[in-house]
């Protein structure tokens, strides 16, 4: 364990590290409020965050990451390019006794830069891992990008790639849609019931036979979906050989040189990954001539996808031998400045480090 | 030092647990005026009777300030977090069932199962400009139930009572919440979602983790396994 004086001290000098490369410090209220972060990370983030009453402002959060102010701050009044770096706690409720930090500093970096986002992409990476060298750690990447490109190529309907690209971040749920789409899975005799029930009659005629209506949920939504649920079924299932390419995507695992040369191989069979592929190619590019040897860089396309994240391209992280949470993690989130942007929006990429297990790396080193 | 043991204050759930140790050579009763939170028991040296509302028995076990205590299953888990490393079950009681479900009005003809829960609530957040409310006061137990079956665009609204009028009263589209009949649902123009078991719970004796647990309290305890033929031990 490292006393805390170790753990401000490595802080201090990962934040100076960011400052030197070029990032503006900035700061955040530690309360934020909770609508924000219930909206964008739903109900999960209860289980998560300290939620607290302010009798004038509402429900509100103790800062469970900086991503969110730091890109609310950018949106409302930052520069174009901008780099930013912040140093300060995070709060996360911690469900089993003893074994994580609920309480812990973080450093980060962030970068909002329109003009060439696989540059800024190998930047923060190539930052963290020069910065984390001396910890001997292992790196991980992916790009959540391919396979929501993939998702959004899919030959079926636009409601069947709504609902997968819907569920992107939660692995179980997403795989459970596959595998109904793809015929995978038998139909749920609970479904095939309601399916039926539903073509017996017209749903105006359904709804009024099942009772009393209650709730805000009106007859018109409930018709709507029932007739989603009809045409749903005609649809035919994901064509073979694009369902084996989709699950084959999922379980890709390889060294990012050999990963690359493996997605340029089903680009041909799957076309709509093309422009995704390129910019994890111009990704490599990047890193190499950072002086990341791709070769051996660990890539998995499946990486960063749980619930509580945002990414939606390049993802890293760096994890120690020791079990527990990693030492540094990050990735693209262009999409969430959009959601918070009110209509605006800019690719942004960034990362976080956990200088206490740095310095608990570097004093059992010692 | 004594053994203490939470026991519902009142109400079935208390008469039901006088009579399941009874019937085992344990005799608890209320002592005093039938007003007065005052218990005693008979059979066994060195236990005390400790009357207590069943909500806060669990709040009492992973203090440690009860040895033992009888309360329902949904609580300890609802209440505690990683409630098994806090309290040991040591027996079921048998009685107190009641089922932790998920219902929805019966005019959603398109809904039975908690996958069309999901998709509803995507529909609904986009068509109203918030996530479908679901009423409840088993946060714990629901919440944990929906993130593992990965439903997404819902939130948890507190109700501590009379949930099922919530659907009626506008401030919730469905609900959590134990039933052992469903009659009080159907009532309400409410239908169970056949696959929204959360829990089946009943009254359950725990034992406390973190109880100062002395040589004479565990001699006591272990008079108790044998008279109440209890093969957990923790």
């Amino acid at each position: 364990m490292s006393s805390r004086a170790e753990i401000r001290a490595e802080a201090d000098r990962l934040f100076a590290a960011f400052q030197a490369a070029g990032a503006a410090p900035v700061e955040a209220d530690i309360l934020q409020p909770a609508e924000t972060l219930l909206d964008l990370y739903g109900e999960d983030i209860r289980a998560r965050a300290y939620v607290t009453q302010d009798p004038l402002r509402g429900e509100m959060m103790l800062r469970p990451d900086f991503t969110v102010p730091v890109v609310q701050a950018h949106m409302a009044h930052g520069a174009d390019p901008a780099r930013y770096c912040y140093l300060g706690e995070v709060f996360r409720k911690q469900d089993h006794p003893g074994r994580q930090a609920s309480e812990y500093l973080q450093v980060g970096f962030e970068v909002f830069d329109r003009t060439a986002p696989e540059a800024a992409d190998a930047e923060v990476f190539a930052l963290f891992s020069s910065l984390l060298a001396p910890c001997n750690l292992r790196p991980a990447t992916g790009d959540i990008g391919i396979l929501m490109a993939a998702v959004r190529g899919l030959g079926t309907t636009e409601r069947r790639r709504a609902a997968l690209l819907r569920h992107i971040w939660r692995p179980a749920r997403f795989r459970a849609l596959l595998d109904r789409f793809s015929g995978r899975a038998p139909v749920a005799p609970a479904r095939a019931e309601l399916l039926a029930r539903l073509a017996s009659d017209k749903a105006e005629a359904l709804i009024a036979a099942a009772g009393p209506m209650t709730g805000l949920r009106s007859g018109a939504e409930i018709a709507a979906r029932a007739a989603s649920l009809l045409e749903d079924a005609q649809t035919p299932p994901l064509a073979a050989p694009e369902a084996a390419l989709l699950y084959d995507l999922l379980s890709l695992q390889a060294p990012a040189g050999a990963a690359l040369a493996h997605l340029r191989g089903i680009t041909a069979m799957l076309p709509a990954i093309a422009p995704a592929v390129d910019r994890f190619a111009a990704r490599l590019d990047a890193l190499e001539a950072r002086g990341i040897d791709t070769a051996s860089l660990p890539f998995e396309a499946s990486h960063g996808r749980s619930t509580l994240e945002y990414y939606d391209g390049f993802v890293f992280s760096f994890e120690s031998a020791v079990k527990g949470p990693p030492v540094a993690s990050g990735g693209r989130y262009d999409a969430l400045t959009a959601v918070l942007g009110q209509g605006r929006s800019i690719p942004a990429v960034g990362g976080v480090i956990r200088p206490a297990l740095v310095a608990g790396l570097k004093g059992a080193a010692t | 030092m004594t053994l203490k043991i939470g026991v519902p204050s009142k109400g079935r759930l208390m008469e039901k647990t006088f009579e399941w140790f009874g019937a085992r050579g344990v005799i608890m009763a209320r002592s005093g005026s039938d007003r007065e939170y005052a218990g005693a028991v008979d059979g066994i040296e060195g236990v005390e009777l400790v009357l207590l509302s069943a909500g806060e028995i669990p709040r009492e076990l992973a203090a440690g300030r009860i040895h033992l205590g009888v309360t329902g299953s949904d609580l300890v888990r609802d209440k505690l977090a990683d409630w098994s490393s806090q309290v040991a079950e040591l027996a079921p009681l048998g009685f107190g069932h009641a089922d932790l479900v998920l219902a929805v009005p019966v005019s959603w003809v398109d809904v039975e199962t908690v996958d069309d829960l999901d998709a509803a609530a995507a529909a609904f957040r986009r068509a109203h400009g918030f996530r479908l409310r679901i009423a409840t006061k088993y946060h714990r137990l629901v919440r944990e139930f929906l993130t593992a079956q990965g439903v997404a665009d819902y939130q948890l609204v507190d109700s501590q009572g009379a949930t099922e009028g919530t659907v009626k009263n506008l401030t919730a589209e469905a609900i959590a919440d134990i039933t052992s009949s469903g009659e009080t649902l159907r009532a309400n123009h409410l239908k169970i979602l056949s696959d929204g078991m959360m829990h089946q719970s009943q009254a359950v004796l725990f034992a406390a983790r973190a109880a100062d647990w002395q040589p004479e309290t565990r001699r006591a305890l272990d008079t108790l396994y044998s008279m109440l033929a209890i093969d957990a031990r923790f």
